[in-house]
């Protein structure tokens, strides 16, 4: 078993979730309740990573990263180190892959909020961000829950674009599906084996998470 | 003492085309009442902020929320406006009282739960003060909606088609438990609805909206004694509506007298008793016209009046004739024929036949 590699996997599911759904609420929010020009082509680019194959996603991504390009260059500057093959380089692609599995659900899950809950909210006399934390979030939680599961799980499976990006370092970028990979091509039928059944484990514990506490989820309608 | 009236004026083109004008006084209830689609709702959310018109001024006493030639445009949440939603809109995460106190944010924290617990007591709902929404029935959600609308001690309270989800048992008891908070809060009261059912139990004032135009705006006695409204006589059919006090009651006859204005009426009533405050609407289509008061016959109201006014719109098959009795004004519903045969003008003397039967009493059981 590769413990390090099982808590790369896991701070970037988590890290992951830390830096997605922040933006997540703001744009999924954004997109349920705002009529704005521009909207579908915003609605057809956080889809895209979604048809794009992780390996042509991940090319890109190493390409803007890359210590030539003006982000990699900034970057290196700024931390004294590449974005490329770096676990914060990996947390950035990782984000940029989940945006899709993140901000979908909780647009639909701000947009299951019925206009006239929103405006008998306002007429209680609650300002627009008392509305979004007494009113909107709770109302919201079940799609943002699902958003922070979907982004974790895909994270934990996510192989083409882990390995383009952060390559296979061990304790910084090898990640537990780019170890079982490694061990499977080491002819370790056993190692691979172990922590493929870690990933299972990991993965039927967040669904069960999930159905538990959406259970304590309120009724959508009153 | 200031006034704290509501006026509005609204004017635009599109997306809802409005066109009108109105004030309403605290205490009064003013009923908007029209087809769907004539904009009646709209009106609601640009006085609650929810709707910006293109041209309109809305203020609440000394208040101006909107002034739209003066850039002035409050929002929603800075106007004390209690809404109650057509669909309730109520909080589902929250219980009863959660709902309520949501709109106690002016309040210190701590009074907060024992205010939501007087208001909810108020619509006699105490014992669901702990329930969601979804543990209510349609009624008790209503009266949940109500309890919010006032706990932000509103200057206006705006109420849209309020009992179009429920039944008609439970709509009899909300439109009561209406009336009676008509009498206890002291803040101007707008009502829509398309049910004239409403109107005639709570409203006091009345505006006849048509493609978002105010064809008519006056006291509800004012505009159900005109003849010259179409829609509301398609709609509902015309028949005037007053205000009348009972006077003596004949339980053996099975009849009430009823004054209005300083005439008497005989209607058909056992259980009203002398000195209750009721509303009485007269059909126009039940009033007979006479030349002369007839002898030997079942009726029990023979008013003599005077014509003031004959209304033949070429669109319909019947003649209005409007009459003065006493300080109230009457329509009768009669034919063409009837019009000539009785030489039906303006200033002749006549006398209206009423069927005791025939005329609507309307009691509120308001506490």
């Amino acid at each position: 078993m590769d413990w390090s590699a099982l808590q790369v996997s896991l701070s970037l599911g988590l890290g992951t979730i830390a830096v997605l759904l922040p933006f997540g609420i703001w744009l999924g929010r954004l997109l349920a309740v705002r009529e704005f020009r521009g909207k579908l082509l915003v609605e057809a680019l956080v889809t895209v990573p979604l048809v794009l194959p992780p390996t042509v996603l991940g090319f890109y991504l190493l390409v803007t990263f890359g210590a030539r390009s003006p982000l990699g260059e900034a970057f290196t500057a700024f931390a004294g180190q590449s974005l490329a093959f770096s676990f914060q380089g990996l947390l950035l692609a990782s984000a940029i892959a989940n945006i899709p599995f993140v901000v979908q659900p909780i647009q639909r899950g701000f947009e299951a909020i019925p206009s006239d809950v929103r405006e008998a909210a306002a007429c209680c006399g609650l300002t627009p961000w008392q509305r979004f934390w007494q009113i909107e979030l709770p109302l919201a939680w079940p799609g943002i829950l699902t958003a922070a599961i979907l982004a974790f799980a895909h994270t934990l499976g996510e192989f083409g674009v882990v390995l383009m990006v952060g390559g296979s370092i061990p304790g910084e970028t090898r990640t537990l599906s780019v170890a079982i990979y490694d061990r499977m091509q080491a002819f370790d039928d056993r190692g691979a084996g172990i922590m493929a059944a870690a990933l299972l484990a990991i993965a039927i514990t967040a669904l069960i998470l999930t159905t538990a506490l959406s259970r304590r989820a309120v009724p959508r309608r009153g | 003492m200031a006034d704290r009236s509501i006026s509005v004026r609204l004017h635009q083109a599109s997306p809802i085309p409005l066109d009108l004008d109105f004030t309403c006084a605290p205490g009064d209830v003013l009923a908007i009442f029209g087809p769907s689609g004539s904009g009646k709702t709209t009106i609601l959310r640009s006085i609650a902020g929810l709707h910006r018109p293109a041209q309109g001024v809305v203020r609440s006493g000394a208040q101006t929320w909107t002034d739209t030639s003066a850039g002035v445009f409050a929002p929603p949440h800075q106007r004390a406006v209690g809404f109650v939603f057509q669909e309730y809109a109520l909080f589902p995460h929250l219980t009863a009282a959660g709902n309520v106190m949501t709109a106690l944010g002016h309040r210190p924290r701590a009074e907060r739960r024992v205010r939501a617990e007087q208001l909810l007591a108020q619509v006699h709902l105490s014992s669901h003060a702990d329930r969601r929404p979804a543990e209510l029935s349609g009624g008790e959600r209503q009266r949940v909606a109500v309890a919010r609308a006032l706990a932000r001690e509103p200057a206006v309270l705006l109420l849209d088609e309020p009992f179009a989800a429920v039944d008609r048992d439970v709509r009899r008891r909300l439109q009561d438990e209406i009336d009676g908070l008509r009498q206890t809060i002291d803040v101007p009261m707008i009502l829509v609805t398309h049910d004239f059912d409403d109107v005639v139990r709570l409203a006091t004032h009345l505006l006849i909206l048509e493609k978002g135009r105010a064809v008519a705006w006056g006291t509800l006695e004012e505009l159900t004694s005109r003849p010259d409204l179409p829609w509301v006589r398609t709609a509902v059919g015309l028949g005037s509506v007053f205000d009348a006090v009972v006077g003596r009651s004949l339980p053996s006859r099975g009849l009430v007298e009823l004054n209005i204005g300083g005439a008497t009426l005989l209607a058909s009533d056992r259980t009203l008793a002398s000195g209750t405050a009721v509303r009485v609407r007269i059909p126009a289509r039940e009033v007979i016209l006479a030349n002369r008061p007839p002898e030997g016959i079942s009726l029990h109201n023979t008013l003599a009046g005077v014509v003031t006014e004959v209304h033949a719109d070429a669109a319909f098959e019947h003649v209005i004739v409007q009459l003065a009795v006493g300080e109230i004004q009457l329509l009768a519903e009669v034919t063409r024929d009837a019009v000539a045969t009785l030489g039906i003008a303006s200033g002749l003397p006549i006398h209206a036949l009423i069927k005791s039967v025939s005329i609507d009493v309307v009691h509120s059981h308001a506490t």
